[in-house]
């Protein structure tokens, strides 16, 4: 706790109406929170408090990677998670940090906007008193002219350099006063405007936005609708509704993808068959850096891998094809996943077992080595490979329970419901090739699809962010290259001197930048001169 | 011509590292060259011994001519650092940045121009040439042992025309920034000299020009450097970010890392026109910003993954 001493009063001063006590608390509050140093401490609060962000990872940069934090930390995680560590950028604190910054600038720009257009409007004040005393000085200057039509002309001459310009009489002669440089406060002005515009851009841009994932296997009977339940993951913003998202369907009709000698890939290239509300289906094709714009959405390809179909034949002799993306794990596409067939060895008179569910879990090589070992050589399929180990049992899939569909469950495995059938090394299977298992129920691997992954968002404000992102840096840039400076004139009849004849004017000037401005002095020279000689 | 590279890129390194050497002799001979008399100047006026005065004139040149060797080695390393990324981007037949090795080889090469270019302006700047070329050698150094990538073509998310306008800007704005933590630095060492400090960093302020120029040289090379990093940043890498990856923003440690930067830059800026702050409070927000830049050069694809992650790559 601190103690405040009140500070006596001094005895003469007429004590003012004292104010209300809640007014003065809350005027001198905002002073505080709209001070420079407060921006400061503000500016840097901001700074570091998005260094967690980098640390840990977020949620809404990749969730997986959060919950594998969990998995990893199971103590520390749900602590952390407290403090919104995993949600930095969507925390309240962080949030407080910026919007008490956004007061602070708008409790700062907007006096600064009112006191710069009283000056834009204002006339240049008259020349001061002693101009020898401005950093800038000359004087002894003679024109030709009466010191009315001098002082006539070198307003003229400063108005030509765009120099706004007053030219007053005094009792002694005249002067000349002269401001330039108003376009770095307007500058600064638009650059702190642009950036409240900025922020409230991306605000709405939150609130009415959406973005999905979609893995898209290619073929005809793989395409997708752009419906939440086709979407594999979707995050609507507060104001959307699923009834808002715009009509399109689209399926992949070929992948193509080339890669460097070192498995570098090359390129990627996705073609697409795409029917916008409800229209005729047309050909796309996109790539990494140009997306498919449709109207509406902007669809990203962020990803691709192999989809090994997959053909099993049960006891009873029916047939169920499954083709299933491998998620890559490495450069050389090294994929894992499992084919799970959960209404195979139903008997065609009887009740469906569940104890005969079979799944499958593996690797896909799209190019095996020579020495059989799990990891690919190259990314193209020079040479496909799968390998695989074949589970029978209750694959667990009608608990209800949200379960990965890239992974068998592990508890069914653990407690003996769901068990390996083949042997400790997973069997090889390539194209083409068949495998029969102990029961005699097959198991073919007829080939591959490409996938593709594809983000899919709308962000209805990215447009007017750029334009107000443009608006900043040009505000940015005159802010920092355009000084604000001063001239004065003082124009004086010339008294007859020794050798020279009367009439004519003598000049004095002074300068005064306003702001650091180390190339004012050379400006000044020049514009001196170029009175001096009366050089238009 | 990767083999070329590799070659001048290890001449690089000891030019700068000879000019570094020479920079120091000039520093240690400074007492009797055009600085360290004007060094002298003052300690007259404030009462030295009258001994100190006449001046052995041969010496005095030597200080001066290790200098001028200096510049040299400077600029011979200037162009071979030139030399390096120009075969390095022939052998790789594109920009020469596209991963960590080339995009340190290409900022420290922005600085080094920077460096240069200030030193032809203004020679009086000459003494900080020993932070320039320590700052050249220890960036260069780093590239070559740490991050050395043999030449390969770009993945296909760096196949865009924002490719060249986001890491180009941002490339410069970096070197600029990185040469400018140089008079920041010098800034506050003659500061703290001036203000009757005599402890070891300070001591090294004894020779060093003027402290005022210092300060606004930081200015400048760092409110040229801020609108350009701003926009290769927060607007060609939002709007390249935009058509690759489908979001113009997503806190990947490496954009964290350019707000955080940005945001510090700003704050010098801002410290820097408010009358009420010091100087030197001002110029140590400069320092932080290099740190963090540095964070971001090195500590970023070291450290965290992300989609930045070009660096790790072949």
């Amino acid at each position: 706790m601190t103690v405040v001493e009140d500070r006596p009063a001094t005895a003469e001063a007429p004590r003012p109406k004292r104010p209300n006590r809640l007014w003065a608390l809350l005027r001198n509050s905002w002073r505080q929170l709209t001070s420079m140093r407060t921006a400061l401490v503000l500016l840097f609060l901001l700074a570091v408090a998005a260094v967690p962000g980098s640390i840990f990872p977020q949620r809404g940069v990749n969730r997986e990677r959060v919950a594998e934090y969990f998995t990893n930390n199971p103590k520390l995680a749900p602590a952390l998670d407290r403090f919104f560590a995993f949600d930095v950028y969507a925390s309240p604190w962080f949030a407080a940090i910026y919007l008490l910054l956004f007061t602070s600038l708008v409790g700062c720009v907007l006096p600064r906007v009112r006191e710069h257009a009283r000056a834009l409007t204002a006339v240049p004040p008259q020349a001061p008193k002693r101009m020898e005393r401005l950093p800038h000085h000359e004087s002894g200057i003679r024109r030709p002219e009466d010191p009315a039509a001098a002082a006539a002309e070198i307003a003229k001459t400063l108005r030509r350099n765009r120099w706004r310009t007053r030219a007053r009489e005094t009792p002694e002669g005249w002067t000349v006063s002269a401001e330039k440089g108003f376009l770095k406060e307007t500058g600064n002005l638009f650059f702190h405007i642009a950036m409240l515009g900025v922020l409230i851009g991306v605000g709405f841009g939150h609130w009415y936005g959406w973005h999905a994932n979609r893995l898209l296997v290619e073929g005809q009977d793989q395409g997708f609708c752009s419906a939440l339940p086709q979407f594999d993951e979707s995050v609507l913003g507060p104001r959307v509704e699923a009834g808002d998202l715009p009509v399109f369907c689209m399926r992949m009709t070929d992948f193509e993808s080339t890669f460097q000698t070192t498995g570098q890939p090359k390129s990627f290239e996705a073609s697409v068959d795409v029917s916008e509300e409800g229209g005729d289906y047309r050909q796309r094709r996109f790539t990494v850096n140009d997306p498919l714009r449709l109207d509406g959405a902007t669809i990203n390809l962020i990803g691709q891998g192999y989809a090994p179909v997959l053909r099993f034949t049960d006891r009873f002799g029916a047939q169920q094809t499954a083709t299933v993306p491998f998620l890559p794990t490495d450069l050389m596409m090294t994929s894992e996943g499992v084919v799970q067939f959960p209404d195979v060895n139903v008997d065609p008179n009887g009740e469906r077992d569940p104890k005969l569910q079979m799944g499958f879990e593996g690797v896909f090589l799209p190019t095996g080595g020579t020495d059989g070992s799990a990891l690919s050589q190259f990314p193209a399929e020079d040479n496909p490979v799968l390998y695989l180990s074949a589970y029978r049992g209750d694959l667990g899939l009608d608990s209800g329970k949200p379960g990965s569909v890239y992974a068998l469950n592990r508890e069914k495995i653990a407690d003996g419901d769901l068990q390996k059938i083949s042997g400790e090394r997973p069997y090889v299977l390539r194209p083409g090739e068949k495998w029969t298992l102990d029961d005699g129920t097959t198991l073919e691997f007829v080939g591959t699809q490409r996938f593709a992954t594809l983000s899919i968002r709308h962000d209805p404000t990215k447009v007017s962010l750029l334009i107000g992102s443009i608006v900043g840096l040009i505000g940015l840039m005159l802010s920092l290259y355009v000084h604000r400076r001063r001239v004065w004139f003082r124009v004086l009849p010339a008294l007859p001197a020794d050798g020279e004849p009367a009439g004519g004017s003598v000049i004095e000037s002074g300068g005064l930048p306003r702001t650091d401005y180390p190339g004012f002095g050379d400006e000044f020279a020049a514009l001196t001169r170029q009175i001096q000689e009366g050089k238009r | 011509m990767a083999e070329l590279s590799n070659q001048l890129m290890a001449l690089t390194v000891l030019a700068y590292l000879a000019a570094m050497v020479c920079y120091a002799g000039e520093y240690a001979f400074g007492k009797r060259s055009h600085i360290g008399k004007a060094a002298n100047r003052q300690l007259v006026g404030a009462g030295a011994p009258l001994e100190e005065i006449p001046e052995p004139p041969a010496k005095r040149s030597k200080g001066d001519l290790i200098g001028l060797i200096a510049v040299g080695l400077n600029i011979l390393g200037l162009a071979l650092h030139l030399g390096t990324t120009v075969t390095r981007g022939i052998a790789a037949d594109r920009m020469p940045w596209g991963n960590m090795y080339e995009y340190i080889l290409s900022t420290a090469l922005i600085g080094s121009a920077v460096w240069v270019g200030v030193l032809i302006r203004k020679p009086a700047v000459r003494h900080l040439g020993l932070f320039a070329s320590l700052t050249l050698v220890v960036l260069l150094g780093a590239a070559a042992l740490v991050a050395y990538t043999p030449v390969g073509p770009l993945v296909p998310a760096l196949e865009s025309y924002w490719y060249v306008f986001h890491v180009s800007t941002i490339i410069i704005s970096s070197g600029i920034f990185l040469v400018g933590v140089v008079p920041a630095l010098t800034f506050l060492i003659k500061d703290g000299w001036d203000a009757g400090k005599r402890t070891f960093p300070f001591t090294l302020g004894r020779h060093i020009g003027d402290a005022g120029v210092l300060e606004r040289l930081t200015f400048r090379l760092h409110a040229f450097a801020f609108p350009l990093f701003t926009f290769g940043a927060l607007i060609a890498g939002p709007l390249w970010a935009e058509a690759s990856w489908g979001r113009y923003w997503g806190w990947d440690p490496k954009e964290v890392w350019a707000f955080i930067s940005w945001i510090v830059y700003a704050a010098y800026l801002h410290a820097r026109a408010t009358p009420s702050v010091k100087r030197t409070t001002a110029t140590w927000i400069a320092i932080v910003g290099f740190v963090t830049m540095l964070m971001n050069l090195f500590g970023v694809n070291l450290f965290f993954e992300g989609l930045h992650s070009y660096a790790n790559a072949g």
